[in-house]
């Protein structure tokens, strides 16, 4: 608890005493120190009916296995809700509870303010319990964009906002969301006989929104499934850190991406190594790229063409020349022009942009 | 000096206090006299007057709750549905437009079980934009599984807010209910409160005990897992049977209200005035039941045998019994704040609602007529009374009416 005393400076009085944060405390989850130091259990298991190959509900499973028991899991409509928790089959060892899609950030504002309320009154036991809402591209950098900004502002609540991205609305049929990558084939934007790029916007860059946008949040990072002791160990810090927290993972998606399911941890791994998605944390506001990002960065590692990336997906199998040129040009522009290379695209000089296609 | 036990009701009066407060200030009293655990605040006029009130009683340190402002109505509501389901006593409200704008959430709520309590401080729909009365707004939750009153006084919104965490968070309830208050005639207008003990209110609320349906790691479980056409039907079966004892649970927990507070609100879901020897009846909600009052004693005085029927709950709507206290008259007149435009005969929702019960409920069916007024916040004047009631001795005698009719239009 943070008390400030004010003092007139005639009466030198102490007029009123005004609490601003009122922290409670977290779980303290340390880092796991390896593999093999990985708890065995599970409380994300049996019961699902995701996709071969899932890397959305990898994530699920490791961020469960992070947080451990003493979690309370919000669950957002998307394709992690309705593949995964069926009436009577639910794959849940946690307690868990479906979200409306917009509804991360404020469902997570309102578990974690019960919470605190009824430790303070006396009406629960007073313990640090994980908050965590898990939602998808669509319900976090799309519908429930508003909600997620205003619980990022409140510092009180203890709280984690993971949103998985698998780069569309990939349980409605594969749409178009405010992620998806400029281009992309999804039901929304199948390529015609006269439009070849029905898709010409470019994917939020929505970790840096967040962190640009709340200053009083503690901790904000990017993680990839492909990477997955890492990728706890973060959630784990953001668990740990206190206040509302957000972390974006990408998720190759084998259904909505249209590859086949044995690439799933390669696309992973090549979306960092091409540069596409890079690795950073930004704790306490100091940002640390790690990974083969940090490599790229301080150019130890060259950064792989993104055609090896694109050409391993259906969704981009239109793609002609130009549009891959296009892609890679607005890659190299993230790493060589942006203010903060990979992550704010804050630019010195302004150049026109030319896609190859309206 | 040998010490004496003053008597029940003695000791009530020592405690209780009597303010003069508005309608929202009386449900801000009621909040905390209920120890509410989460409230919710997003700006909307009108009903926005509570949730000054109580961010004034937070500050004071008068009333302990997370106090939240929320960026919307949407999160607002879905902050207060996640926290109950969580344990937490929550309290949230809006008006017209913002009310809509939460309807994601409130349709999700009953089928939830999420005992929130709300404000409705009834607001016209926008557009055009307007600040004042109209029931639509709550009206539009009124088939997904909401409670529903209207108040009429400060006195019964500050009594009503305690009955509904009463009736809300009962066990075998655990449904959204939602308080309607007219826009400016009850939010902000100021009148003589009793506003009970502390004390009194503990012994007539108990703590919400969501039981086996917490949310809470020591209880794991998994709320509304994905149901398609294999199970949604029994769930929407559940929300019906609730529906199906709401009547018994409203009317015990009034009685209950009556014997600790020593306030008896007689029928709960509907007041009747001056009906005893009436030929002919008007019915309505909120508080235009003012000026009805005011109109039907200058019409006695002319010798017209006029009574008021003031509905108290819309739901769960008390179709029996409205049935049998209407059949009597020679004549019905329900006055909508509201429309429903296409419906049948083209009438406001309560008429709508009345012919419905009347058909199936009542042994002889007088004429109903329906009448739409006061729309925008107008005023229903008692000339507009008056005249509502002289087509409805029209149509006692037998003269044929139109079915609707727009009372106080200009043009």
């Amino acid at each position: 608890m943070c008390h400030a005393t004010h003092d007139l400076k005639a009466g030198k009085e102490n007029i009123m005493s005004t609490t601003f944060v009122d922290e409670k405390p977290t779980q303290n989850l340390e880092a796991f120190k390896g593999v093999k130091k990985v708890p065995h259990e599970e409380y994300y298991t049996s019961g699902h009916r995701t996709c071969q190959a899932c890397e959305s509900a990898q994530i699920m499973k490791l961020m469960a296995k992070a947080a451990g028991p003493r979690t309370i899991v919000l669950g957002a409509t998307g394709c992690m809700y309705v593949a995964n928790t069926s009436y009577y089959s639910t794959p849940w060892g946690v307690p868990w509870m479906h979200t409306q899609l917009g509804s991360a950030g404020s469902g997570a504002l309102g578990v974690a303010a019960a919470l605190r309320v009824q430790m303070r009154k006396g009406a629960m036991k007073d313990e640090p319990i994980n908050v965590i809402a898990f939602c998808g591209d669509g319900g976090g950098a799309d519908m429930g964009l508003n909600a997620i900004s205003a619980t990022l502002t409140h510092p009180d609540y203890n709280l984690l906002i993971l949103m998985y991205d698998n780069e569309s609305y990939a349980n409605t049929d594969i749409q178009i969301s405010g992620t998806s990558p400029y281009g992309a084939n999804t039901s929304f934007s199948t390529p015609g006989k006269v439009k070849r790029i029905m898709h010409h916007r470019w994917k939020k860059n929505v970790a840096p929104l967040m962190i640009a946008g709340h200053p009083t949040c503690k901790y904000v990072g990017t993680i990839s499934t492909s990477y997955p002791l890492q990728a706890m160990n973060n959630i784990r810090k953001a668990l740990s850190i206190g206040g509302p927290t957000f972390i974006h993972c990408l998720n190759p998606c084998p259904k909505g991406w249209d590859f086949d399911p044995v690439l799933s941890f390669e696309l992973g791994e090549l979306a960092v190594n091409t540069g596409i998605w890079p690795l950073y944390e930004v704790e306490n506001g100091n940002l640390h790229l790690y990974g083969k990002t940090k490599d790229i960065a301080n150019g130890r590692f060259k950064r792989l063409p993104v055609r090896d990336y694109l050409l391993k997906q259906g969704r981009f199998a239109h793609f002609v020349e130009d549009d891959i040129e296009y892609f890679q040009s607005k890659i190299d522009e993230m790493w060589t022009k942006w203010l903060v290379p990979g992550v704010i695209p804050l630019q010195k000089e302004v150049e026109a942009d030319d896609p190859p296609a309206r | 000096m040998a010490t004496t036990t003053l008597p029940v009701e003695v000791e009530k009066k020592i405690h209780e206090q009597e303010a003069l407060i508005t309608g929202a200030e009386a449900i801000a009293i009621a909040c905390k006299l209920a120890n509410v655990d989460v409230v919710t605040a997003y700006p909307i006029r009108p009903y926005d007057t509570v949730m000054q009130y109580i961010s004034q009683l937070v500050a004071d340190g008068e009333m302990d709750c997370e106090y939240i402002v929320a960026e919307g109505e949407h999160s607002q509501f879905e902050i207060v549905k996640h926290a109950s389901i969580c344990g937490a006593r929550v309290f949230c409200g809006s008006s017209g437009v913002g009310w809509m704008y939460a309807m994601e959430a409130l349709t999700v709520s009953p089928a939830l079980r999420v005992p929130m309590v709300c404000m409705v401080g009834n607001r016209a729909l926008d557009d055009p934009g307007a600040f004042g009365v109209e029931h639509n707004d709550a009206l539009a939750v009124r088939d997904l599984g909401w409670l529903l009153t209207w108040v009429d006084n400060a006195q019964e919104a500050l009594d009503t807010a305690l009955i509904a965490y009463r009736v809300a968070e009962d066990r075998r309830m655990l449904v959204p209910l939602a308080i309607s208050c007219d826009g400016a005639f009850l939010t902000h207008s100021q009148a003589l409160v009793r506003i009970p003990a502390a004390e009194q209110v503990k012994q007539f609320l108990p703590r919400y005990d969501r039981g086996d349906l917490l949310l809470h790691p020591d209880n794991v479980i998994s709320v509304a897992p994905q149901a398609n056409e294999d199970w949604v039907m029994e769930i929407r079966r559940q929300n019906y049977a609730v529906t199906e004892r709401a009547c018994s649970v409203i009317r015990e927990v009034y009685a209950d209200f009556g014997r600790t507070f020593g306030r008896k609100y007689g029928n709960p879901f509907f007041e009747e005035y001056l009906t005893e020897d009436a030929e002919v009846v008007l019915l309505g909600m909120g508080t235009l039941s003012t000026r009805v009052r005011v109109a039907v004693r200058k019409l006695r005085e002319q010798g017209k045998k006029v009574g008021f029927v003031r509905l108290r709950w819309f739901r769960p709507f008390a179709g029996p019994e409205i049935a049998k206290c209407l059949e009597r008259f020679k004549a019905v007149g329900v006055i909508d704040r509201d429309f429903s435009f296409g419906s049948p005969n083209l009438s406001g929702v309560v008429a709508t609602e009345v012919r419905s019960a009347m058909y199936t409920g009542a042994s002889t069916r007088p004429p109903v007529l329906g009448f739409i007024c006061g729309l925008g916040g107008r005023e229903v004047t008692v000339h507009d009374v008056e005249k509502m009631t002289d087509i409805v001795f029209e149509a006692a005698k037998g003269v044929t009416q139109p079915l609707t009719q727009w009372i106080g239009l200009r043009g």
